[in-house]
């Protein structure tokens, strides 16, 4: 059974993170979430739960602390003075859940509307009761006490310009609202304001089975559909203890490797478009929708695809996918050296972006950055080295690292880790073995229609495994894989039943866009236009 | 030298009806709003891109200021969040205006039958064209957009287009 690795007092738990903190070097807080036992099979008499992830320092081990707060006290000391990533990591518990983090700088609601009313992760609280809420937030609350901690004084504030920038803003690539204070076009203050596009997902997948949660999380990061699959099959099949074919394995390292060509290809593009270069957009876009035609070959969707199984795949590879994945990944080279010949000696271009939007080492690790924003800081930290999955150990290829943690070198590091994908996917494509895609087991994968149609034990599977999906052993279980933005991780708490009794995402762009603001600060205001491009937000992950 | 209709028609005269001449400008000429937020936004951008090329329906000149604009293409989930904005913004457009809805989500809510999600942008702001799909595929977007066409063709400069609606932010 899948447990927690540390159970602290909720009084303990602060020292014990220093602890860990300063003398096991676990330096980057991954995510904080709760669990709420009233609906649970095995009464508890605690009601809520609290759960810390860590990591250290080596990138190599991860830890989940859990605390059990008393009912009549559900409060805790907050960490936001040791880790930048608690500040938003514990305003979307205080939202959710409704736990009180003490000593919090302003501990308000984060994804839900500041005139929303209960907290929706509860387990009382009903999952289709909408609530109509009208009034924009004026974010003073915030803005005020940033700009006088900054020395700004009464007379001072009033020369400042406040200007809203989104929710609905060309430059935000989506729902974003970043409320600035300007000095002329220098950014003094930054406050950033998300949730417009919260769609519910952790609650969803409370009423979900687990295969049917699977299209969810293409609608998490929608630019990589796929890798999101994959992270969260992956946590399932480790939960379930089975390891999944080799067949399998390659094809996921492909399509995921694919995937996050065209992940970067998006963002890349539209980085340049913001900066002006329109031409590098159809460049870039061009190769991107040769390989949606082929997901659409193999998955039948082009963006959300749904492709991975718990246990498995949906589909195996069509007859030819090898010519079309090499004509592809061909355009994709071709565009990228077009795309570069227009930029990698263009003056405006790295006028505009070297030492723009810098982020330092020390700010991305303290506010859980990963991914190549956190690699373009010359932190060296790829899941896909530090904790192999798949035979990622067995390819050759190069964990992608920049020195400066500037615009130009998040450009960069995602032009060149487009090529190494594509030297992954050249080399598993070469190793790909023959054989099945699903593990032989009737209680996980679905099977074959002429059971179904042929046979009462087939028509029996098929019923039961729709109805009460695919039964996942008690425990709780935190896992991550590498994809498009960096560290996406699933926190998994199972009853024994079909459906998950609780799914926390770790949403690697929530935590790079909690720093944002920090980033921007003293740049100017075109200059953050491009940061905010060039650190690829993508709503559907960080509102989930 | 004229190189089109000129070289024709010479310095006559032609003779029509100021509503087609209008409509026929309009409705080729279509600027679009792009409300993009979610996944459909992305898949606005393939219709915009190369190969799908909106502009070969003079309807590429996408403006993400409501002023400049008179097609608006919801393109993603609209949550109760998001909700005012979108009301706020569609009542920045000037007349003559076309709603069209793109995908499941801003149609019906989609699969986000939860809390957090506005169960289709007609409860807010009236629609002209449904896109099924999550997300749709290119060419139904191009489709919408013809059935607009269409729909401009029959307007009239005369006759007010106010249309009576009230939705649930209308006080």
């Amino acid at each position: 059974m899948h447990k927690p690795d540390m159970i602290v007092e909720p009084k303990e738990l602060k020292p014990t993170i220093i602890k860990l903190k300063n003398d096991e070097g676990f330096n980057l807080l991954l995510d904080i979430t709760a669990i709420d036992y009233l609906a649970y099979p095995i009464k508890s008499e605690k009601r809520f739960a609290l759960i810390y992830i860590l990591r250290d320092k080596s990138f190599k081990k991860s830890i989940t602390i859990k605390t059990y707060l008393d009912n009549d006290k559900l409060e805790i000391e907050s960490l936001s003075d040791l880790f930048y990533s608690a500040d938003w990591a514990e305003r979307e518990t205080f939202d959710q859940y409704g736990i009180k983090f003490l000593n919090h700088p302003n501990l308000k609601r984060v994804l839900n509307h500041h005139q929303f009313v209960g907290h929706p992760l509860r387990k009382n609280y009903i999952i289709t009761q909408g609530q109509v809420c009208t009034e924009t937030e004026s974010l003073m609350d915030e803005m005020t006490p940033l700009m006088t901690s900054k020395g700004y004084t009464k007379e001072d504030l009033e020369e400042i310009m406040y200007l809203n920038i989104g929710p609905s803003h060309p430059a935000t690539h989506g729902t974003i609202r970043n409320f600035m204070a300007l000095e002329g076009e220098t950014i003094r203050g930054c406050v950033t304001e998300i949730g417009y596009l919260h769609r519910g997902f952790e609650k969803s997948c409370e009423n979900h089975n687990y295969n049917q949660i699977i299209p969810y999380t293409d609608r998490l990061n929608y630019c990589s559909a796929i890798l999101n699959n994959i992270g969260f099959s992956k946590t399932v099949e480790e939960m379930l203890n089975i390891d999944i074919t080799e067949r399998a394995k390659f094809i996921r390292v492909i399509i995921g490797e694919l995937s996050r060509i065209t992940d970067h290809l998006v963002c890349n593009a539209a980085n340049m478009v913001d900066m002006g270069g329109l031409t590098n957009f159809w460049y870039l876009f061009a190769p991107r929708d040769k390989a949606y035609d082929l997901f659409s070959k193999l998955t039948g969707a082009r963006l959300t695809n749904t492709y991975t199984r718990i246990g498995g795949l949906e589909f195996d590879l069509y007859d030819g996918f090898a010519y079309d994945l090499e004509e592809v990944l061909k355009d994709v080279e071709k565009a990228i050296e077009d795309a570069l010949s227009l930029v990698a000696h263009n003056k405006i271009f790295l006028d505009r972006t070297q030492d723009v939007g810098v982020i330092t080492k020390e700010l991305a690790i303290s506010a859980g950055i990963t991914g190549p924003n956190l690699r373009a800081s010359g932190i060296d930290y790829d899941i896909r080295k530090t904790n192999p999955y798949y035979h990622y150990e067995s390819f050759d290829f190069d964990v992608v690292i920049g020195s400066h943690g500037d615009v130009y070198d998040r450009i960069m590091c995602r032009f060149e880790e487009m090529r190494q994908s594509m030297s992954i996917i050249r080399q598993a494509m070469k190793q790909l073995p023959d054989g099945p895609i699903n593990v032989d087991m009737p209680s996980i994968v679905m099977p074959d229609k002429k059971n179904v149609y042929g046979n009462i034990e087939g028509l029996m599977n098929q019923f039961k495994l729709v109805m009460d999906g695919v039964k996942v052993p008690e425990g709780e279980y935190y896992s991550a894989t590498e994809a498009g933005n960096g560290e996406l991780g699933f926190y998994i708490v199972s009853d024994g039943s079909g459906t998950p009794y609780k799914v926390k995402c770790r949403p690697p762009s929530f935590y790079s866009l909690s720093a944002f603001p920090k980033v921007v600060e003293n740049t100017m205001l075109a200059d953050a236009v491009i940061t905010m491009a060039s650190m690829n937000f993508i709503a559907g992950e960080f509102d989930r | 030298m004229g190189l089109g209709v000129e070289s024709v028609f010479g310095d006559s005269v032609v003779t029509t009806k100021l509503d087609k001449a209008v409509n026929w400008a309009r409705s080729y000429s279509l600027w679009p709003m792009a409300f993009g937020t979610a996944c459909c936004g992305i898949e606005f951008m393939s219709v915009a891109a190369s190969k799908h090329d909106i502009s070969r329906f003079g309807a590429e000149v996408v403006r993400f200021s409501p002023r400049q604009a008179d097609l608006m293409i919801v393109a993603g989930t609209i949550s109760y969040k998001q909700a005012p904005v979108l009301k706020k913004i569609y009542d920045q457009m000037c007349e003559p205006k076309w709603v069209i809805s793109m995908g499941a989500c801003a149609s019906s809510g989609g699969f986000y039958d939860n809390y957090t999600t506005l169960q289709g942008i007609d409860e807010i702001i009236p629609v002209d064209e449904y896109i099924a799909g999550c997300p749709p595929r290119p060419e139904a977007v191009l489709d919408a957009i013809m059935r607009i066409q269409e729909k401009a063709q029959n307007d009239s400069i005369i006759k007010d287009r106010v249309k009576a609606f009230k939705g649930i932010l209308d006080a």
